[in-house]
């Protein structure tokens, strides 16, 4: 294996401000990212949970879906591609979405919204390629598919995100969890939705790449708001239960097995009016209508070492049950804590585990997710 | 101060040799948040993996900088493993060794050597 070179990475457009606040870069889905800033991400994830955070997610796949005629017929295309209702979706609204393949795995997670005559979706950096050759391929008959890559993408996460961005773009404070809206500002047409991925309040982003760095430096220059790297996000969204494509769910995983069945609303199941049709609906419905084999849990290790992705899971007679997808040490809650996939024999929060670290079989507690409360403003 | 290349630091106290790591490792690891220890009474070799550090981001060992035997642990950083990142030369030593000829000390790098190395 070998890295890659520097100069393969792309940039962000941002990334000379990265570099001016001390971001330490790394390479993340071919990208060269901020991992950490000089605050570091202990102090990083606190502040993003007591103030506001500012993240560049502008790797992100941001696409538009716009119809050649009839907004219907793109709906029922896209809904083909997701057990998701996406009919059902309002204008102005977003919702969280994931393609499925014919064996009922997760091809990606993603949020889509509804701007009245198109949609607005934004998925996974590793995966955005792959989703736009899978969109293309299913819904070139009835839309134009438009990777936009002009504009960046920015998430301000937290209590006072609100008043930050109120602060440049008044309208904002009376947007409601899963809203979405176009602002005409100064840094260009600024596309908003009232969601994030770290548990708490907060808005992404999406200005054109002209504006982000006005954008980015006035954010910053607000009260309470602190630029926060990729270190923290993975804290901030495993303490927040929220699963990281690639380590909780990938192709193999089904949405009922990553206890994401919140995403499948009522119209797209067993009994619904649009009920399957949807990749890979056989194993989605019969794992729902009976119940998976296995399924994702919070897991609590008992002592202070963490476990990490790849740690095998045990029952306490010594069975193998599953391994750990996501784990660390969760600053707010200042505790290790993890996410896996157990045998759904022993998925009960409360259930006494065993995960192996470095030899030692050490005592772990299913805990129902998430770690900490998120706050979102409904 | 001696230091290895491993970023740990060495200081002679009486007969025993007090090892921890450097304000420069501790600083590239970030927030340290457990801390493993060896038990006391241990014949260790150099190169040994003898503690494990976990920062939020990560799991590093330290490894035995000499051949020698540990005699003292520091219970402290088991409780409070931030310790390494606020007096990571001061209050966060890790262990005490026992080795039988404090020579073996000269084959490692001085402070300024040690700057040096990391640039």
């Amino acid at each position: 294996m070998t890295d890659l070179a520097q100069s393969d990475l792309k940039r962000l457009v941002l990334h000379d401000l990265h570099v001016s606040l001390g971001g330490k870069m790394v390479p993340f889905a071919g990208y060269d990212m901020p991992v950490q800033y000089p605050a570091g991400v202990m102090t990083e994830h606190l502040h993003t949970r007591a103030a506001a955070g500012l993240f560049d997610v502008s790797h992100m796949g941001q696409v538009i879906l716009r119809p050649h005629g009839d907004m219907a017929a793109l709906v029922a295309a896209f809904e083909a591609l997701m057990p998701v209702d996406v009919a059902g979706l309002a204008e102005g609204r977003q919702r969280y979405g994931l393609f499925t393949n014919e064996t009922g795995g997760i091809l990606d997670d993603l949020m889509f919204a509804n701007r009245g005559d198109h949609l607005f979706v934004v998925v996974n950096a590793a995966c955005k390629e792959a989703d736009v050759a899978h969109m293309t391929a299913h819904l070139s008959a009835v839309a134009e598919v438009e990777h936009i890559t002009d504009r960046a993408l920015l998430a301000l996460q937290g209590p006072m995100a609100e008043a930050a961005l109120a602060a440049w773009v008044p309208g904002v404070a009376e947007m409601r969890f899963m809203d979405v809206r176009v602002f005409d500002t100064g840094f260009g047409p600024m596309w908003v939705s009232r969601s994030g991925y770290t548990g708490e309040d907060g808005f992404e982003i999406s200005v054109p790449e002209s504006g982000a760095m006005d954008l980015a430096r006035a954010l910053l220059s607000t009260e309470g708001v602190m630029p926060i790297g990729l270190g923290a996000r993975d804290s901030l969204r495993l303490e927040a239960g929220l699963c990281l494509y690639g380590h909780d769910i990938d192709t193999t995983t089904s949405p009922v097995e990553a206890g994401l069945t919140w995403a499948i609303q009522k119209v797209r199941r067993t009994g619904g009016a649009r009920a399957g049709d949807f990749p890979g609906a056989a194993r989605i419905l019969r794992e729902m209508d009976h119940g998976p084999e296995r399924l994702r849990v919070g897991l609590s290790p008992q002592t202070r070492a963490p476990m990490r992705e790849g740690t095998q899971l045990f029952d306490p007679d010594g069975t193998p049950l599953g391994e750990v997808t996501s784990g660390g040490f969760g600053p707010s809650v200042q505790a290790p804590i993890a996410m896996g996939y157990v045998a759904a024999s022993h998925a009960t929060p409360g259930t006494a585990l065993e995960g192996e670290v470095r030899g030692k079989r050490m005592a772990v507690t299913v805990t129902p997710l998430p770690f900490h409360p998120t706050t979102y403003k409904r | 101060m001696k230091y290895t290349k491993e970023h740990e630091w060495m200081r002679v106290e009486g007969d025993l040799v007090v090892v921890g790591i450097t304000e420069h490792a501790a600083t590239q690891l970030g927030d340290v948040v457990f801390v493993e220890l060896p038990e006391t009474e241990t014949m260790v070799a150099e190169g040994d993996e003898v503690c494990v550090i976990e920062s939020v981001k990560a799991a590093s060992d330290i490894l035995a900088p000499l051949d020698g035997e540990i005699v003292e642990v520091n219970t402290k950083l088991v409780d409070k493993p931030a310790l390494v990142n606020e007096d990571p030369t001061g209050e966060a030593w890790f262990f005490k060794m026992k080795i039988d000829d404090l020579a073996a000390l000269d084959d490692y790098m001085d402070e300024d050597e040690y700057a040096d190395f990391i640039g």
